[in-house]
């Protein structure tokens, strides 16, 4: 994996899980943005969309 | 065996689910809801995103977050004849409130007094005549969002000039339940086909109780009259895989609340010690007949 990516929003360093995978999502710990892993080789993060209402269970 | 599981964006119980297929030795394609574009007219002999045509799938294991989503691929995959689960039927019925009492209602299953109106007007008289507190939520949505408790005629004034100022033609159905004065607490419910494999209380100090919004889940036993309940009402949708939501009235009888066809479960398997993964794969992988 590459190094270390930046948060997009508050430009933290985010830690990404060994066992991740492309289009999880993830909270930035440092601003609590919440994140969606874009790609992994390259590492790429982007904000979450935002939440829409008809979202859920 | 081909699966693909079909996603808004891979949560916790996605990783959970895939997981538990992996342990069956299954890696399912997984496909971005964001990236489906169907020829409604080819049928499963087009591609996937991934490439692979619809109907090589033996199964779709719809996961999406996006209601809307999820539902139409499924109304789709199922009018091509593709085995998914959930079903398109069982998914839009648990997708609306409305629908979900009604099946609730024919299958004589205890809920809480339900009214509907479609005006202001009519829905103040509903509110009135369900008696304060009552419960106002929108036909569609989740997590709790947009639920009123409505304690007096001055609330309801307020929330249903809202309502009909702010919202969508959605939010001008106006879903009117009684208050059910729950212990502290609400039951979830996990339901496998013919089986209660698990549940949970969800304690709150709030009157919503969703562990979304801060609920904190404990076991719950699984009585015969708590089984019995979850079963018949996930049979009364449609059946499938399904969280069943239920309070305790004040004489401690069960009424079934709510029903979600896309069940959140990653803060249940600790306290009941079940892995509802896995409970959810064996069970998804023996319905086509498959065991690998």
């Amino acid at each position: 994996m590459d190094a270390t990516p930046l948060c997009p929003e508050c430009d933290a360093e985010v830690e990404i899980p060994a066992d991740a995978m492309e289009n999880e999502l993830l909270a930035c710990a440092e601003c609590g943005s919440e994140l969606e892993i874009m790609s992994l080789q390259p590492l790429a993060l982007e904000l979450a969309p935002e939440v829409e209402e008809d979202w859920g269970e | 065996m081909r699966v693909a599981l079909l996603v808004t964006h891979i949560r916790a119980e996605e990783k959970l689910l895939l997981a538990a297929f992996n342990k069956r030795g299954i890696s399912p394609d997984i496909l971005l809801d964001r990236e489906l574009n169907f020829e409604l007219s080819r049928g499963g002999e087009q591609l996937a995103p991934s490439g692979i045509a619809w109907r090589d799938y033996d199964l779709v294991f719809e996961r999406c977050v996006s209601t809307s989503r999820g539902m139409y691929a499924l109304a789709i995959l199922n009018c091509w004849g593709l085995r998914t689960f959930n079903t398109y039927k069982t998914a839009a019925v648990c997708g609306d409130k409305l629908r979900t009492s009604i099946a609730l209602t024919r299958h004589g299953i205890p809920q809480p007094h339900t009214r509907v109106a479609f005006t202001p007007q009519s829905a103040m008289q509903a509110i009135e005549d369900v008696a304060y507190p009552a419960v106002l939520k929108p036909v569609l949505g989740s997590w709790g969002r947009l639920l009123a408790r409505v304690h007096n005629r001055d609330s309801a004034e307020a929330i249903l000039e809202h309502r009909q100022t702010l919202g969508d033609y959605n939010h001008h159905i106006y879903y009117v339940q009684e208050y059910v004065d729950k212990p502290g607490r609400d039951i979830r419910a996990f339901v496998i086909g013919s089986r209660t494999v698990a549940a949970i209380y969800r304690a709150s100090n709030h009157w919503i109780t969703n562990t979304a919004r801060g609920g904190q889940a404990t076991n719950c036993p699984i009585t015969p009259e708590l089984d019995a309940i979850c079963v018949k009402a996930a049979q009364a949708v449609g059946g499938g895989i399904l969280a069943i939501d239920l309070l305790e009235d004040a004489r401690g009888d069960f009424v079934v609340n709510e029903i979600n066809h896309t069940m959140e479960f990653r803060n249940s398997s600790k306290p009941t010690g079940v892995d509802i993964a896995q409970e959810v794969i064996d069970f998804v992988i023996g319905q086509i007949g498959v065991l690998a």
